[in-house]
C-alpha cells in the first residue's frame, strides 16, 4: 500500500515520533496525545510501542511513539520493527505521513545523525526542539529559524510540560502532511550515491534513499537477512554487486557513513548554533563529582536504593494490607448474603480470591514505579547502572539489571515489569528469568512459620535472624550464576554494546511520573489481571471438587452439620484430601519423600501453585489448625506442627529440621508464584519463557530441597 | 598511540581511530565516536569500570573493552 501525503481533509494523518533516548520524547508523546494511547501488538517484539491519536483544526492524527533510538540502522527484532514502521513497511500499519523527529537542542549534533536519516525516507519531516532550557543553561544557542531555512523543515522549539509550542508544533505537522517539503539531504561521496540510485531504482515504489543506502552500507547483513526476502530477488544480487563496486573505489562501508553525516551535521549547525568557547561547569557537573564518586557516589547510591526499599516496603505494606482486609471483609459480607454452597465458594473462594490476588500487586507497582520513573526523569537511572555496570558485568549483564534485579527482592512482578529499562534484548531476557530466584516478600511467610516452629526455641537470639538471611542468601547468590548461565547457553551470542548517554540532571515532572505509574498499574491489571485471576479460579476448582462425602452426602453439607470445631477441621482436611488436587498430592507423595515430606506437605506445595504464601493457609487445612488466613492460623500451625505425626510411623515426628530447611529452600527457589509466570509471559510475549522458568526453577528447587534434607539428615 | 582506556583521567585528546569493522565499531561511531572528535575522559566508575567520556558535548559512558578499540592522541 502506498500512501501519498493527503489534501483529503477526511483522512487521517499519521504520524511517527521519532528521537535519541532522553529527548522528552515520551513526554511528548504524552503532552500530543494526553495519556489516551493503546499498545499497539506487532509479533516477535518485546518493547512496546504506542500508539496514540489528536485531533488539531479538525484534522485527525494518530502518532505513533517508536522506541528511543540513536540511529536507524536495525540490528535486532525489535529495532527492526522501528524501522519498517518508519519507512511503512510493516502491512499492519500504514505508511506515515510525517516523522515528527524530536532532538535535545542542547546536544543536537549527536541528536541530528538520526534526523538526517528520517530526511532520507521521502517522508515530510518535522523537528520538534527539546531542552531548550537545558541548552540555555549550558550557554548553548540555537537559532531555529535559521535551523529551519537550513534544513528545509519546519523546526519548532518546545516544552512539553509547560505545553510551550505545541499548538505550532501540530500546525506544522498538519501543514508538512498537506504539503510535502523537501529536506536538505546529507551528500554521501558520487561512487556511493550512483550505486545508491541504482539500488533505489530497483526497490521502485515501495523504496526510498534511506533504505538503499541502508543496505549498500550495512555490514553485519540483518536487515538484507530480514528484509530482502520481502522486497524480491534480484535485489540481493544488485546490492552485492553495488557493495563490490563502491568498495573497490576505496569507500570503506563501516565508517563512511558517521563520517560524512557528522561532517554535515557540523558544517550545517554552525551558523545556527552557537556555544561558548569555553564549556561552562554546569549543575550536572558538580552534582556528578558526588554522585559518581569512587566512595561517596556509593554512599549515595546505596543509601538512594535502601530508601527505595524502604518505600516499597513500609509504604506498600499499608495499602497491601487494606487491600486484604477489604477482600476479607467483602467476602464476609458476600458470604452472608448468599446461600451456602458451590457458588458461594466459587465467589468469596474463587473469584474475590482471584481479583484480590491482582489487586494485591497494585501498591508495590505503583511505588515501584513511581520512584523509578523518578529517578529515570532526573537522569540518576544511568548513573545507577553506570555505578554497578562492573559487578554486573561479571554475571554477563549490564548495570541495567541491577534496579529490576534489586526490585524483585520485594516482588518479582514489578521486577519484570522493570526490566523494560534493558534495551539489549538477551540481557532484559536473562534478567527476567532470574529475578523470580530472589526471595520475594510472599516467601517470608513460609520462612517466619518454619524459623518459628523449629529454629526459634532453644537456640540463641540471633540464630533465627541468621537463617532468614542465609534464605535470602540463596537467592543473591543463584540469580547471578543463574544470568551468566543463561547468558553462557540458552542467550550466548553478542549483544549490543554497553554504550549509555549519561544526560544532564533535571527535575523530574510531575506529568511524566505520573504518567508511568499509571501505564505500569494500568497494562499490569489489564494484560496479566485477567489470566492470573482465571488462573486462581482454576486451582479453586481443583481444591473444590469433587465434593462427593465417601459416606453419602457432600462435604459441604457435612461441615455445615459438624457440631464441633475439631470435627469441622477434620471434614476440612479429609475433602482436600479426596479433592482433584488432593488426589494427585497422594499420587505423587513418592516423588516428595525424598525431601522428608509427605503428602500433605506436597498438596500444600501443590494448592501454593496461585502465590507462594497460600502455602500457609493449606498447611492450616490439612494440619487441622482450621482455614482461615492471617496470624492466628500461622500461631496456631506453629503449635500444631512440631506435634504432628508421620503417617506411616505415628511413633515419629514429621517434621524435623532437616524437614522444614527442605521446605524453606523449596520454596525459596520454586516457581510458585502464577502472577510472576504470567507477566513474564506479557513482557517476552511467549508462552515458551514462562514454561522454561517454571521447569527450572522447579527442578532447582527440588534438587536444592533434596540435597538439603538428605545432607540434613546425615549430619 | 594510545588507546581510550589506557589514558589517565582528566585527559583530552582526539580520537584517531577505531579497531574492527563490526557492529560495535559502529555503534561507537554512530553515537560520535569518529575519528577527528575532540573528547575528554571524565572518570571511571567507582569500581574502575566503565569510563565516562565527554565527546561532542554530551557524556558516553563506554566499558573498557569497548574503550580498548578506539585509538586517540592525546593533546
Amino acid at each position: 500500500m502506498s500512501h501519498e501525503p493527503t489534501t483529503n481533509p477526511g483522512k487521517i494523518i499519521r504520524l511517527a515520533l521519532l528521537g535519541n533516548p532522553n529527548t522528552g520524547k515520551t513526554t511528548l508523546f504524552n503532552a500530543l496525545t494526553g495519556l489516551k494511547h493503546r499498545v499497539g501488538n506487532y509479533p516477535g517484539v518485546t518493547v512496546d510501542i504506542k500508539k496514540g491519536s489528536f485531533t488539531h483544526q479538525g484534522a485527525e492524527f494518530e502518532i505513533l511513539d517508536i522506541p528511543g533510538t540513536y540511529s536507524l540502522a536495525p540490528r535486532s527484532p525489535d529495532e527492526l520493527i522501528s524501522v519498517e514502521l518508519v519507512l511503512g513497511l510493516n502491512h499492519l500499519e500504514p505508511k506515515p505521513d510525517v516523522l515528527l523527529v524530536i532532538a535535545d537542542a542542547s546536544n543536537l549534533e549527536r541528536n541530528l545523525y538520526l534526523a538526517t536519516q528520517a530526511f532520507e525516507t521521502g517522508i515530510s519531516v518535522v523537528l520538534a526542539l527539546s531542552m531548550m532550557d537545558l541548552a540555555e543553561k549550558a550557554q548553548i544557542r540555537v537559532d531555529a529559524k535559521s535551523l529551519s531555512n537550513q534544513l528545509g523543515i519546519p523546526v519548532v522549539p518546545i516544552h512539553s510540560n509547560k505545553r510551550i509550542g505545541l499548538e505550532e508544533l501540530k500546525q506544522s505537522l498538519l501543514e508538512a502532511a498537506r504539503e510535502k517539503k523537501t529536506a536538505a539531504l546529507v551528500p554521501f561521496p558520487n561512487e556511493l550515491e550512483d550505486s545508491s540510485r541504482k539500488v533505489l531504482g530497483i526497490l521502485g515504489e515501495s523504496g526510498s534513499l534511506f533504505l538503499a543506502r541502508r543496505l549498500l552500507l550495512e555490514t553485519d547483513g540483518f536487515l538484507s537477512r530480514n528484509l530482502l526476502p520481502l522486497l524480491g530477488d534480484g535485489l540481493k544480487q544488485a546490492v552485492e554487486a553495488e557493495r563490490q563496486s563502491f568498495a573497490s573505489k576505496g569507500i570503506n562501508p563501516v565508517s563512511i557513513e558517521a563520517k560524512v553525516r557528522y561532517g554535515w551535521i557540523r558544517e550545517t549547525l554552525s551558523p545556527c548554533v552557537s556555544k561558548p568557547s569555553v564549556k561552562p561547569v554546569t549543575w550536572t557537573d558538580k552534582v556528578d563529582q558526588l554522585l559518581t564518586h569512587r566512595i561517596w557516589g556509593m554512599v549515595f547510591f546505596f543509601l538512594i536504593m535502601f530508601g527505595m526499599f524502604q518505600a516499597l516496603f513500609t509504604l506498600a505494606k499499608p495499602l497491601m494490607d487494606l487491600i486484604d482486609e477489604g477482600k476479607a471483609a467483602l467476602g464476609g459480607f458476600l458470604g452472608d448474603m448468599m446461600a451456602e454452597g458451590m457458588f458461594r465458594s466459587l465467589v468469596v473462594d474463587g473469584l474475590l480470591e482471584g481479583v484480590g490476588g491482582v489487586l494485591v500487586f497494585l501498591p508495590q507497582i505503583a511505588i515501584l514505579f513511581c520512584l523509578l520513573a523518578i529517578l529515570e526523569d532526573c537522569g540518576y537511572m544511568a548513573r545507577a547502572a553506570f555505578l554497578m555496570d562492573r559487578v554486573m558485568a561479571k554475571c554477563g549483564l549490564s548495570g541495567k539489571s541491577f534496579i529490576p534485579m534489586l526490585s524483585s527482592v520485594a516482588c518479582a512482578v514489578p521486577g519484570v515489569l522493570a526490566t523494560r529499562v534493558i534495551e539489549d534484548r538477551r540481557d532484559r531476557l536473562a534478567t527476567i528469568l532470574v529475578a523470580p530466584l530472589m526471595s520475594c516478600s510472599a516467601r517470608l511467610p513460609v520462612y517466619t512459620l518454619m524459623i518459628g516452629a523449629f529454629l526459634t526455641e532453644g537456640y540463641p537470639d540471633w540464630f533465627p535472624g541468621l537463617i532468614l538471611f542465609c534464605m535470602y542468601l540463596i537467592g543473591f547468590i543463584l540469580a547471578p550464576l543463574g544470568a551468566l548461565l543463561l547468558k553462557r547457553t540458552f542467550l550466548r551470542g553478542q549483544g549490543a554494546p554497553f554504550l549509555m548517554e549519561l544526560p544532564t540532571y533535571k527535575r523530574p515532572s510531575f506529568r511524566m511520573v505520573w504518567a508511568r505509574v499509571l501505564d505500569a498499574s494500568w497494562s499490569f491489571v489489564r494484560r496479566a489481571g485477567t489470566l492470573i485471576a482465571a488462573s486462581m479460579v482454576i486451582v479453586w476448582a481443583v481444591l473444590y471438587f469433587p465434593t462427593n462425602h465417601p459416606q453419602g452426602g457432600t462435604f459441604p453439607e457435612k461441615i455445615a452439620e459438624a457440631k464441633t470445631p475439631e470435627e469441622k477441621d477434620a471434614l476440612e482436611a479429609e475433602w482436600k484430601k479426596s479433592s482433584y488436587l488432593g488426589r494427585v498430592g497422594v499420587l505423587i507423595e513418592p516423588v516428595v519423600q525424598p525431601l522428608g515430606w509427605d503428602w500433605r506437605i506436597g498438596v500444600a506445595t501443590l494448592a501454593s501453585f496461585p502465590a507462594r504464601e497460600v502455602v500457609v493457609g493449606t498447611l492450616g487445612i490439612l494440619f487441622e489448625a482450621g482455614s482461615g488466613e492471617g496470624e492466628e492460623v500461622e500461631q496456631k500451625l506453629r503449635e500444631i506442627l512440631p506435634k504432628i505425626t508421620r503417617t506411616d510411623d505415628p511413633s515419629k515426628p514429621l517434621f524435623n529440621i532437616p524437614v522444614a530447611l527442605s521446605l524453606m529452600v523449596f520454596f525459596a527457589l520454586c516457581s510458585q508464584c502464577v502472577s510472576t509466570l504470567i507477566v513474564i509471559k506479557q513482557e517476552t510475549r511467549s508462552w515458551f519463557w514462562p514454561v522454561f522458568t517454571f521447569v527450572y526453577m522447579t527442578l532447582l528447587a527440588y534438587v536444592a530441597a533434596l540435597l538439603t534434607y538428605q545432607i540434613g539428615m546425615m549430619i | 598511540m594510545p588507546s581510550l582506556d589506557q589514558i589517565p583521567v582528566g585527559t583530552r585528546g582526539v580520537i584517531l581511530s577505531i579497531t574492527g569493522e563490526d557492529v560495535i565499531a559502529q555503534r561507537l561511531m554512530e553515537m560520535g565516536v569518529i575519528d577527528g572528535e575532540p573528547f575528554q575522559l571524565l572518570r571511571t566508575a567507582p569500581l574502575g569500570d566503565p569510563l565516562d567520556v565527554e565527546i561532542h558535548g554530551y557524556r558516553l559512558s563506554l566499558r573498557k573493552t569497548e574503550a580498548a578499540r578506539v585509538q586517540v592522541q592525546i593533546s
